[in-house]
């Protein structure tokens, strides 16, 4: 999943202040998987713009909604009419479904409610962790599973460097060194002989150093 | 020879090698290193000029190795892959053949996050196997990683890190023959204080033959107060500094003078290890003290090839 977390409200009040009306819009997809901009979040959100707006006696109103995913056009195109009466709209999804808010409501004023922050998994409730850094070429193949360029922290592919330390990366000693996972992980299945050859320097023009990415799949267009 | 350098004809030689570090300054005078490298010239073969040691900003490695060169010492230039693309490594690596450079040191780095600048944007384009196998076919080749033609020569000694004491303990050999095999001429290693834990290691190098392939300079690094060596024993990972050191420096009268002693000892203990080839002494901000523990260590004068 794409997990987000929510701007800190001083900021939010701050990039919202004035409109009127103004439409809170969640993401029930990622947004609301992350806790962060769901249903719920968006009656949270919206509650509290209210209430700092009457608190400093500020004027307008503030509106509620969510869409299925607000990175699909189909979906966004929806509420197309509860957009076209507002000032502007807080969207607590990713940043890719502000774009394309952006996108569809050209002349809308469409402001980001959130921080888009990696592609992850929940390890429990509350608690988020990366693992893919969406690189175009995926080598999990090799690595036994375990992604040194999402998780290294210096994307190293022929590591650990000399800092790994009891597990831990050198950055910190809450951050899992992914090389000491992967050589475990290999000493486990009887394969490390595969870390044995040199890794290959690394084409990172699929992993966006190629300009903007863009998929096209002919059998699927109309 | 690969380079020709002064480093490389002594170690092929057979001759026990003598390296040290010569830091950049935070400014831009060149009297920082140029005393450095006369302080040092005639107690080493060669002198490592750090590349932004732990992240920190410094006068460029490059320069300080032409600094050094003028005083007719000889630089070992330290790169690092966190602030360079393959272009620009490929780039200096030219310009330092260009200014008769020989000698390269092919480095992860720290992590930008422990440095002056915790917010930068880290590069690792390529890690430091793959830079050391890029340096080699620069050299041996003549050719660029893309695959094209270099015009000239690239002569250069090449060097790369180890260390003993960082995990998993067992793979560490297994990445030392990476970089063996990438092409790493010579190996400085991280600072020795955990004497059974190098010997335990070296052993393991000598049953892959490693010690044949490569010189191994074992490091060493002379503390000066028990400050440091608890802040190194507690802090710096990667270094494994036993107890026992840090309760010699703190039983100590005079802890410089017990450093010294400890320096020494370990250089003793390091000649006898099959495979060592050298010493790489590590005196941060206590540079005055490198010509005193080499000509104690017996390793005076440096040989002339």
């Amino acid at each position: 999943m794409i997990t987000l977390e929510q701007k800190k409200f001083q900021e939010i009040e701050k990039m919202t202040k004035g409109y009127n009306p103004l439409l809170v819009l969640g993401c029930e997809t990622c947004a609301a998987m992350s806790f962060a901009g769901g249903q719920r979040q968006v009656a949270e959100l919206a509650s509290a713009i209210r209430v700092a707006r009457k608190t400093t006696e500020q004027k307008g109103e503030v509106l509620e909604d969510a869409v299925a995913r607000q990175c699909e056009p189909e979906f966004v195109d929806l509420i197309a009419d509860k957009v076209g009466g507002c000032d502007a709209v807080l969207s607590i999804a990713c940043g890719a479904g502000v774009q394309l808010l952006a996108e569809r409501f050209q002349d809308k004023v469409i402001l980001p409610g959130c921080n888009t922050t990696f592609l992850g998994v929940t390890e429990e409730l509350g608690v988020w962790s990366e693992r893919c850094a969406g690189c175009g070429n995926c080598i999990l193949d090799k690595t036994a599973g375990l992604c040194p360029i999402a998780r290294c922290s210096k994307q190293l592919l022929n590591g650990p460097c000399g800092g790994s330390m009891n597990g831990k990366c050198e950055i910190s000693k809450e951050v899992d060194c992914v090389w000491q996972l992967i050589i475990d992980r290999l000493t486990r299945l009887n394969r490390l002989e595969m870390l044995e050859e040199i890794f290959p320097v690394k084409d990172w023009s699929p992993a966006g150093h190629g300009g903007p990415r863009k998929m096209v799949r002919e059998d699927l267009k109309s | 020879m690969k380079s020709g350098s002064n480093l490389e004809r002594i170690l092929e030689s057979g001759q026990f090698s003598v390296t040290a570090e010569a830091g950049p300054p935070k400014g831009s005078s060149p009297k920082v290193i140029q005393r450095k490298g006369e302080l040092l010239k005639f107690c080493c073969d060669a002198l490592n000029v750090t590349d932004n040691q732990t992240a920190i900003v410094r006068m460029s490695s490059l320069s300080g190795c032409v600094l050094l060169k003028e005083l007719g010492v000889e630089p070992v230039l330290q790169m690092v892959v966190r602030d360079r693309n393959r272009l620009s490594l490929q780039s200096d690596i030219l310009g330092a053949a260009a200014l008769g450079i020989r000698n390269v040191l092919c480095l992860s780095g720290d992590h930008q996050k422990f440095g002056n600048h915790p917010t930068a944007k880290g590069v690792y384009d390529i890690d430091s196997i793959q830079f050391i196998q890029m340096v080699k076919t620069m050299r041996d080749e003549h050719k660029f990683l893309n695959g094209e033609e270099i015009l000239g020569d690239v002569p250069f000694f090449i060097g790369a890190a180890a260390n003993p004491f960082a995990d998993p303990f067992e793979f560490r050999v297994i990445r030392l023959a990476k970089k063996v095999n990438a092409g790493a001429d010579f190996i400085q290693t991280q600072g020795i204080f955990d004497m059974a834990k190098f010997v335990e290691w070296m052993k393991m190098v000598r049953d892959r033959g490693l010690h044949e392939k490569t010189h191994i300079l074992a490091g060493v690094i002379p503390v000066k107060s028990v400050g440091m060596a608890r802040y190194m024993r507690n802090n710096v990972s990667g270094l494994s500094v036993p107890l026992e050191i840090v309760d010699r420096m703190a039983d100590a009268r005079e802890p410089k003078e017990e450093g010294v002693k400890i320096c020494l000892e370990t250089i003793e203990q390091l000649k006898d290890v099959e495979g060592v080839h050298g010493v790489h002494i590590m005196a941060v901000a206590w540079e005055d003290i490198v010509p005193r523990i080499v000509e104690e260590a017996g390793l005076m004068p440096r040989p002339v090839v």
